[in-house]
C-alpha cells in the first residue's frame, strides 16, 4: 500500500454494498490501485486508518443514501474530512429504491411505526448525498460501472474532469452496433432517456433498458411515455418502471406522473 | 476470584471490518462470566418487504437483487422460484441448469471474496488483504483471479456482475451463445486449478480448538445434486419440510440491539450456510470436490465454525467444477424463458445463497400485483448462533488479553461471512423496536 501518496476513503450509508463491491471487482487493477493510492478507510476491505489529525482524505467515495438522523450527521463529518467527495451509485446520487418510502401513504407508515415515534423521522425520506453536503462529482448507476469508476478515481487523482458522457443509452447501442430492440422487436425500452454508462447491457440481452442509471441530461420523457404505452406497456407498468431505482429523481417522477395520467385515460 | 464490584471487562468493536455491511460487537464479562453478548447491526433498514407491496409480479428479481450487491443472484432466483410457484409454472431443464451455473458464479465470486479478501488475513496475521498482498502478492492475485472467474459467469450468463440484467421470472431474456460459453469454459478450467490450490492453502491454517453443537439447516435436492437453486429443507436434528412450511418452522423475533430480526428454528438456535450444507449434503459434491474435502481433513460433518473457511473453499471448487460439468453438455435449444401468467395465490421459494438458506414468499392478486412479501435472509438466521459462538469462545478464553480476545471474537463473527446489508432489510414496519 502506498504511503505518502493520495489518500482514499470509501464510505457506506443505506445501500446494498454493490457499488463498493465494484471497487473490489476491479480485479485486474485493485492491487496496482492500492500501490498508487493509500486506501486508508474502507471497512469492507479491512482498512480502518484515520487520517492524521487536521488532515483530510484526498478522495472520498460515498455509497448509499441518507435515511437516519445519525447518518445525516455522519455525512457532514465525511464532507469535512474529504478534500474531494464523489458519490457512487443510485442510492447516493438520487436516494435509491429505498426512496420509495418518500412517496408512500404517510398515514399508513405512521400508524405502522407508531410504537417508536423517535424512529419515524428516520423513515420518512431517503435522500441523496447532495441534499446534505456539497458533492464534487456524482457517478450514477445501480450499480455503477467499474470502468467509469476507475476513470473517476484516476481523474480526481490527476486533477482532471472525469470523462463521463451525459448522453443516453441509445448512443451506446449505436456505438456497439446493437440492433434497436424497440425498432426491430417492438420491445419497450427506457434507453432514449437513460444515462449512458452501462454499455447498453439490457438491449444486448434482448431486453428493454429499465433505467437503472437514471435520467440522462435533459431527458425527453414527455415523448417517450406515450411511445412506451403505444408499444403495449400498460400505463401502470410505465409508472412502476420510472418509480424504481431513481424514484426520487424529478425527471423520472414527471414520467411516472405522466404514465399515471395516461393510465387514467386508458379505456 | 474477582469481586462482584469489580468493573466489568468490555470487549467492543465499533465498525466491524471485513464484513459486508456495517455492524458492531459488544461482549461484557463480569466476575469471570460472560454476561452480555451483542452482535449489533445498526445499518439502517431499507424496508424491501414494505416497498414490494403493490409492485408487479415480474419485478421482484430486479428489485430484491438490490438488497445485496454481493449475492444478487440468490435474491433473483429465490424470487423467481416463489413467483413461478405462485403462478403454477415450472421452468425447463435447460433453464434450471443455466440457473445453476449462474448461481455457481455467484458462489465463486462471493466465496473467493470472503476467503481471500475478508477471512484469510485473520489466519495469516494481517489487518487486510491489501497488506497481505504486499508480502504475498501471488496469493491475493489468485483470490482475485477466482473472483474474476465467478464474475465472468455472472457477466456471460447474467449480463452484469452486480445486479445481473438477464434474469427474469420464467428464465432468461436470452441464452448465451456457444462461443461465449466456450470462452467462459477456458476461464473456468484455469480457475479450477486455483480452487484446488485454495483448498490446500486454507486446510493448512491453524484452527482454534472450538466446536459448537448448533442445529444445521440446509436444502436437500431430490436429484442428489449439491443444494443450490432448489430442494426441500432438512436439518441435522432430523427435520424435513418443504418451502411451503418454512413459516411454520422458522419464526423471527426482535432484539433491541439489532436492526435485523433473529430467526429461530422451532424455537431454537440454528445455523445455515457452508457448514450446514456440507454436513447435510457432502455426498452431492462433485468427486473432485469430495476428494479435496477429504484431503483437507474434513470428515462427514464439520462442527468447527473456524473451519468454515475450508468448507467455503471446497464449495468454491465444487461450484467451479459443477459449472464446467454443466456447460460441457449444455445447449440452449428451447426458449430462454417460459411464459408466466399471473394468478391469485401464494408462492414460496428457497435457494442456497452463498451464506445459506434464503426464503421468499409472495402473495399475489389475480392481476399479478404483490399483496405481501416475506424475505428471510441467511444472516438473520445465523445471528443468534454467532452470538452463542461469541459467548462460548470468550468464556473459554478469558485468560487472553482484551486485544487478543477481541480479535478472536471478530474472527468468530467473520466465520459466518455475515452479510449485514442483507440482514437489515427485513424489519417489518409493524415491529415494535422497544423503548
Amino acid at each position: 500500500m502506498a504511503t505518502g501518496s493520495a489518500t482514499l476513503a470509501v464510505w457506506k450509508f443505506a445501500s446494498c454494498d454493490g457499488c463498493q463491491l465494484t471497487v473490489l471487482n476491479l480485479e485486474d487493477e485493485l492491487l496496482s490501485l492500492a500501490a498508487t493510492v493509500d486506501i486508508r478507510f474502507f471497512l469492507e476491505a479491512g482498512a480502518t486508518r484515520e487520517p492524521p489529525a487536521g488532515q483530510q482524505y484526498d478522495l472520498s467515495l460515498v455509497e448509499g443514501s441518507i435515511t437516519t438522523s445519525a447518518d445525516a450527521e455522519r455525512i457532514q463529518l465525511v464532507r469535512r474530512r474529504s478534500r474531494q467527495l464523489v458519490t457512487i451509485g443510485a442510492c447516493a446520487t438520487s436516494g435509491g429504491i429505498q426512496a420509495l418510502r418518500n412517496f408512500a401513504d404517510v398515514r399508513e407508515f405512521t400508524s405502522a411505526v407508531y410504537a417508536s415515534p423517535e424512529y419515524i423521522s428516520t423513515l420518512a425520506r431517503s435522500t441523496a448525498i447532495s441534499d446534505h453536503v456539497a458533492v464534487d462529482f456524482e457517478l450514477t448507476g445501480c450499480p455503477i460501472d467499474r470502468h467509469q469508476l476507475l476513470d473517476v478515481v484516476q481523474a480526481f487523482l490527476h486533477d482532471r474532469r472525469p470523462q463521463i458522457s451525459s448522453e443516453s443509452v441509445c448512443m451506446e447501442c449505436k456505438r456497439r452496433g446493437a440492433v434497436c430492440v424497440t425498432v426491430a422487436s417492438g420491445i419497450p425500452c427506457l434507453g432514449p432517456v437513460t444515462h449512458a454508462g452501462c454499455g447498453a447491457l439490457c438491449p444486448s440481452c434482448s431486453r428493454g433498458c429499465y433505467g437503472c442509471f437514471g435520467p440522462q441530461e435533459s431527458p425527453n420523457v414527455e415523448a417517450l411515455v406515450p411511445r412506451l404505452i403505444d408499444l403495449g406497456m400498460p400505463g401502470r407498468d410505465v409508472g412502476r418502471v420510472f418509480r424504481t431505482f431513481h424514484v426520487a429523481n424529478p425527471a423520472f417522477q414527471d414520467a411516472a406522473s405522466q404514465a399515471d395520467a395516461g393510465q387514467a385515460a386508458e379505456p | 476470584m474477582s469481586h462482584s464490584s469489580d468493573p466489568a471487562r468490555v470487549l467492543e468493536t465499533r465498525g466491524l471490518a471485513r464484513v459486508e455491511g456495517e455492524g458492531a460487537m459488544r461482549v461484557v464479562v463480569r466476575d469471570e462470566r460472560v454476561t452480555e453478548v451483542q452482535l449489533q447491526i445498526y445499518e439502517p433498514p431499507r424496508f424491501f418487504e414494505a416497498l414490494l407491496r403493490g409492485r408487479g409480479y415480474t419485478e421482484p428479481p430486479d428489485i430484491t437483487a438490490r438488497i445485496c450487491g454481493i449475492c444478487p443472484v440468490a435474491y433473483q432466483l429465490s424470487a423467481c422460484l416463489a413467483i413461478e410457484d405462485a403462478c403454477g409454472v415450472a421452468v425447463s431443464e435447460e433453464i434450471r441448469l443455466l440457473r445453476r451455473v449462474l448461481y455457481c458464479g455467484e458462489w465463486m465470486e462471493s466465496h473467493a471474496l470472503h476467503i481471500y479478501l475478508l477471512h484469510a488475513p485473520d489466519f495469516l496475521g494481517y489487518p487486510s488483504a491489501l497488506e497481505l498482498a504486499r508480502d504475498h502478492p501471488d496469493l491475493v492475485e489468485r483470490g482475485l483471479r477466482l473472483k474474476k472467474a465467478g464474475n465472468a459467469i455472472l457477466t456471460t450468463i447474467g449480463g452484469r456482475a452486480v445486479h445481473p440484467v438477464n434474469v427474469k421470472v420464467g428464465g432468461f431474456y436470452r441464452f448465451p451463445e456457444p462461443e461465449e460459453l466456450s470462452a467462459l469454459l477456458t476461464v473456468l478450467e484455469r480457475a479450477r486449478e486455483d480452487a484446488i490450490a485454495t483448498v490446500r492453502l486454507v486446510a493448512g491454517f491453524d484452527f482454534p480448538d472450538f466446536e459448537q453443537p448448533h442445529e444445521y439447516l440446509a436444502l436437500r435436492t431430490e436429484t442428489g445434486e449439491y443444494p443450490l437453486e432448489s430442494g426441500h429443507l432438512v436439518s441435522s436434528a432430523g427435520r424435513s419440510f418443504a418451502a411451503q412450511s418454512f413459516d411454520e418452522y422458522v419464526s423471527e423475533h426482535q432484539v433491541p440491539w439489532s436492526n435485523a430480526l433473529h430467526a429461530r428454528l422451532a424455537g431454537g438456535l440454528y445455523v445455515v450456510g457452508p457448514l450446514a450444507r456440507f454436513t447435510l449434503n457432502s455426498a452431492g459434491l462433485t468427486p473432485l470436490a469430495r476428494g479435496a474435502a477429504a484431503e483437507a481433513g474434513l470428515g462427514s460433518e464439520c462442527r468447527s465454525p473456524f473451519r468454515s473457511i475450508v468448507v467455503r473453499a471446497v464449495e468454491l471448487l465444487h461450484a467451479c467444477d459443477e459449472a464446467i460439468g454443466i456447460l460441457g453438455t449444455w445447449c440452449g435449444r428451447g426458449a430462454p424463458a417460459v411464459t408466466v401468467a399471473p394468478r391469485e395465490g401464494t408462492g414460496y421459494g428457497v435457494t442456497e445463497a452463498p451464506r445459506g438458506v434464503l426464503y421468499h414468499r409472495y402473495e399475489l392478486s389475480a392481476d399479478g400485483t404483490i399483496r405481501t412479501a416475506r424475505i428471510v435472509p441467511p444472516t438473520s438466521q445465523n445471528q443468534a448462533s454467532i452470538e452463542d459462538d461469541l459467548r462460548s469462545l470468550v468464556q473459554s478464553r478469558l485468560h487472553l488479553d482484551d486485544a487478543e480476545l477481541t480479535h478472536r471474537s471478530e474472527q468468530a463473527i467473520r466465520n459466518y461471512d455475515p452479510c449485514i446489508s442483507c440482514a437489515t432489510h427485513f424489519l417489518d414496519l409493524t415491529v415494535d423496536r422497544g423503548a
